[in-house]
C-alpha cells in the first residue's frame, strides 16, 4: 500500500465514523419495532414511536410539561429530602444511596409537584420520576403526595398524579407502608370536597403505588403497553410456577379487566383532561 | 398436634422431656424427686424467659409464623360471644383467607374481621395460607361499611404472608381493592381496633389494619416486604433473610419506638403458641382498654383522630 492510498483510507475511515456519530445522535431505533426514526420526529410525537406508537421513557418534568400550559409549572415542596430513620444498610448504606442519587439526578427524592394551567383552568398536579431509586415511595414522596392534596383542597384544584414507581422504598420498610394509607386518606378527604384525582398510570407501576392513590383516581388513563399492576410478574411466576400469558399487566389488559378507563397516547393526554376538568367543574 | 420446636427452642424441648421422665418415676414415690421436679420446672421457666427475652428479629419471624400460634378463629371463640360469620363480596366469591362476621365484645355488639390461615395443608390449602385475594378484602370493606351504618364498632386481627400474588388476583384487581380499603378506611366514623397477631405482610395486611388504635403481640411483625422478598431484591439472594429482617426493623418492639404502634399485648413466657389462655387474656384486656378508650370520642372526632395518626407517619427534613 502506497502512502498516498494509505492516508487516503484513513481519512475515508475518520469521516465514517464521524458520520456514524453524528448519525447516532439524529437517529433513534425503537426498542419495540426496530424501526429506526429522526430523534426530532420522535420528540414532535411526545417521545413515542411514529410507526409503532411505542412510548419511549421521559422523565417526570417532561409528563408534566406534555400536559401543562408551556411554563406555567410552579413546583412546591422541592426542598424535602429523605432520612434515614432505620439506619438501613444492604450493599450500601441507604443514606449514600440517596446522597449519590440526588447527586446524579439534581432531584431530591422520586416525586415532583405544583401546579399549573391546562388551558387557562388551574390543576395541582405530580409525577413519579423513575430514575429515583425506581420511583420508589417512602417517606418524602408519601408527604408530597398528602401535601399535594391537601393544597389542592385548599386551593379548590383538581389533582393529576403521573405514576411510574417500583412501589413502596423497602429502606424505609414500614414508614413506606404507612404512606400508602396516608395518601389514600389524603384522597378521602379530596373526595369529600368534591374535588377530583386524575390517575395516569405510566410504565411501570406496580406495588404499593398502585395499591394506593394511584388506583384511587376518579379516572384512570393508562399510557399504552404500560405495565401496571400489584405484584411483580417476576412474583407471580414464581409464586404459580407458570409462565404468565402475553400481555399481562399491560394498560390493555387493565382496561380488558375494567380497571382504568382509557388507554390514551400521550399526544391526547392534554385535551382529555380539559375535557374531564369540565366535567369536573 | 405436636408442637415442632424451633431451632432455638430446643433447650426448652429437652428440659421439659426431662421433667416428664421425671414425673413418670414419681409414682414411684420418692419425695426427692418432688424437690428435683419443683428445681427443674423454676429452670425451664428461666431458660424460656431468657430464650424469648432475646429473641433476634429473625427469631421473631418464626415465632410470628409458628403454626401453633392462635388465629382469628381462636380469638373469636375465645375473646367474643355470640359470633355469626358472614360471607361473601357480593361481587364474585366469598374468600376463606378473609374470615369476618358480627359478635359481641363485653356484651356490646361488634363486627369483627381477621385473616385465617390453616393448621394443616389441607385447611391451609382452602385458606390461601392466608393470603386474601380481592374478593376477601371487598368482603371486609363492605362489612366495615355495614358497622359504619349501624354505629358498631370494628375489631380486626392482622395475620397474613401478604395478599395473594396470581393471575386470578390482578385480574380482578388486587391493587384496587386494597387502595379502595385504605381510603375507606380513613373515612371510617366508628371505633376501629387492630391487632397485629403474627406476620403483618405489607399492604395485604395495612388493607384491614388502619384502626384507630394499632396494637401487636409481643413476637408478631409488620413490615413492607417480607424478609425473603427483601433479601433477594436487594442482597440479590434469599439467604440473606436474616440480615433482610434486622434491617426492615419489623418487630413489635421497633414499630413501637418508631411510633406506628400504639401497644405491645404481651405473650405468656415462651411465645403465644404455647399458651392460647393466657395470649387470649392478654389481648382481651388490651381491647377492653382500648375499647372503652374510643367510646368516649363522636363519630366525627374518630375520623379526624385517625386521619391525623396516619397523616403523621413518615420521617423526612425540610
Ligand atoms: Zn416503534
Amino acid at each position: 500500500m502506497g502512502l498516498r492510498t494509505f492516508l487516503l483510507d484513513k481519512i475515508q475511515k475518520v469521516t465514517e465514523i464521524k458520520k456514524r456519530e453524528i448519525q447516532k445522535d439524529v437517529w433513534v431505533k425503537c426498542d419495540k419495532c426496530g424501526e429506526v426514526s429522526y430523534k426530532d420526529d420522535i420528540q414532535k410525537n411526545y417521545n413515542t414511536c411514529p410507526s409503532c406508537n411505542y412510548h419511549f421513557k421521559v422523565s417526570a418534568i417532561e409528563k408534566i410539561n406534555m400536559i401543562l400550559d408551556p411554563g406555567t409549572f410552579v413546583e412546591i415542596d422541592a426542598n424535602l429530602k429523605s432520612l434515614d430513620p432505620l439506619g438501613f444498610k444492604d450493599s450500601k448504606r441507604y443514606v449514600d444511596r440517596i446522597r449519590d442519587t440526588v447527586k446524579k439526578t439534581g432531584i431530591n427524592d422520586a416525586f415532583i409537584s405544583g401546579y399549573g394551567t391546562i388551558y387557562k383552568k388551574p390543576v395541582h398536579i405530580g409525577a413519579f420520576e423513575f430514575s429515583f431509586l425506581g420511583g420508589s415511595m417512602g417517606s418524602v414522596v408519601g408527604e408530597k403526595i398528602t401535601r399535594l392534596i391537601e393544597s389542592a383542597i385548599s386551593n379548590r384544584h383538581h389533582v393529576i398524579t403521573i405514576s411510574c414507581s417500583g412501589g413502596a422504598r423497602m429502606q424505609e420498610s414500614i414508614l413506606s407502608l404507612m404512606q400508602m394509607a396516608k395518601t389514600s386518606a389524603a384522597l378521602k378527604k379530596l373526595s369529600n370536597e368534591g374535588l377530583a384525582h386524575i390517575s395516569i398510570l405510566t410504565d411501570p407501576t406496580t406495588g404499593g403505588v398502585t395499591a394506593s392513590f394511584a388506583m384511587l383516581g376518579d379516572v384512570h388513563i393508562a399510557e399504552p403497553g404500560a405495565l401496571v399492576g400489584f405484584a411483580g410478574p417476576r412474583v407471580i411466576e414464581q409464586t404459580i410456577r407458570q409462565k404468565l400469558p402475553e400481555g399481562f399487566q399491560t394498560s390493555e389488559f387493565l382496561l380488558q379487566h375494567g380497571m382504568v378507563d382509557m388507554v390514551l397516547h400521550r399526544r391526547e393526554w392534554k385535551d382529555t383532561i380539559y375535557k374531564l376538568l369540565e366535567f369536573f367543574g | 398436634m405436636a408442637i415442632q420446636p424451633l431451632e432455638f427452642e430446643v433447650p426448652i424441648y429437652e428440659l421439659e422431656k426431662k421433667l416428664e421422665e421425671l414425673k413418670g418415676i414419681s409414682e414411684l414415690v420418692d419425695k426427692d424427686i418432688e424437690n428435683k421436679i419443683y428445681k427443674l420446672e423454676e429452670r425451664i421457666q428461666k431458660v424460656k424467659s431468657n430464650i424469648y427475652r432475646n429473641l433476634s428479629p429473625s427469631q421473631k419471624v418464626l415465632v410470628a409464623r409458628h403454626p401453633n400460634r392462635p388465629y382469628t378463629l381462636d380469638y373469636i371463640g375465645a375473646i367474643f360471644e355470640d359470633f355469626v360469620e358472614l360471607h361473601g363480596d357480593r361481587l364474585y366469591m366469598d374468600d376463606p383467607a378473609i374470615v369476618a362476621g358480627i359478635g359481641k365484645f363485653d356484651g356490646e355488639p361488634c363486627m369483627i374481621v381477621g385473616h385465617q390461615k390453616g393448621r394443616n395443608t389441607k385447611e391451609n390449602i382452602y385458606r390461601n395460607f392466608g393470603m386474601p385475594n380481592p374478593e376477601g378484602y371487598r368482603k371486609a370493606l363492605r362489612l366495615f361499611k355495614m358497622a359504619e351504618k349501624f354505629n358498631r364498632p370494628i375489631f380486626t386481627f392482622v395475620d397474613t404472608p401478604g395478599a395473594y400474588p396470581g393471575i386470578g388476583a390482578e385480574e380482578r384487581g388486587q391493587a384496587e381493592a386494597i387502595a379502595r380499603n385504605l381510603l375507606e378506611m380513613a373515612g371510617l366514623k366508628v371505633p376501629m381496633i387492630t391487632v397485629i397477631t403474627g406476620e403483618g405482610g405489607s399492604g395485604g395486611a395495612l388493607a384491614i389494619a388502619m384502626g384507630n388504635k394499632v396494637l401487636m403481640l409481643e413476637h408478631s411483625i409488620y413490615a413492607v416486604i417480607s424478609p425473603e422478598g427483601c433479601a433477594s431484591i436487594l442482597w440479590k439472594d434469599a439467604s440473606y433473610s436474616k440480615r433482610a429482617a434486622e434491617a426492615l426493623k419489623l418487630t413489635a418492639q421497633d414499630l413501637k419506638s418508631l411510633n406506628i404502634i400504639d401497644e405491645i399485648i404481651k405473650e405468656p413466657v415462651g411465645g403465644a403458641h404455647r399458651d392460647h389462655e393466657t395470649t387470649f387474656s392478654n389481648v382481651k384486656k388490651a381491647l377492653k382498654k382500648y375499647f372503652n378508650e374510643l367510646k368516649q370520642y363522636s363519630s366525627d372526632e374518630l375520623f379526624e383522630m385517625r386521619y391525623q395518626k396516619f397523616r403523621s407517619m413518615g420521617v423526612f427534613s425540610e
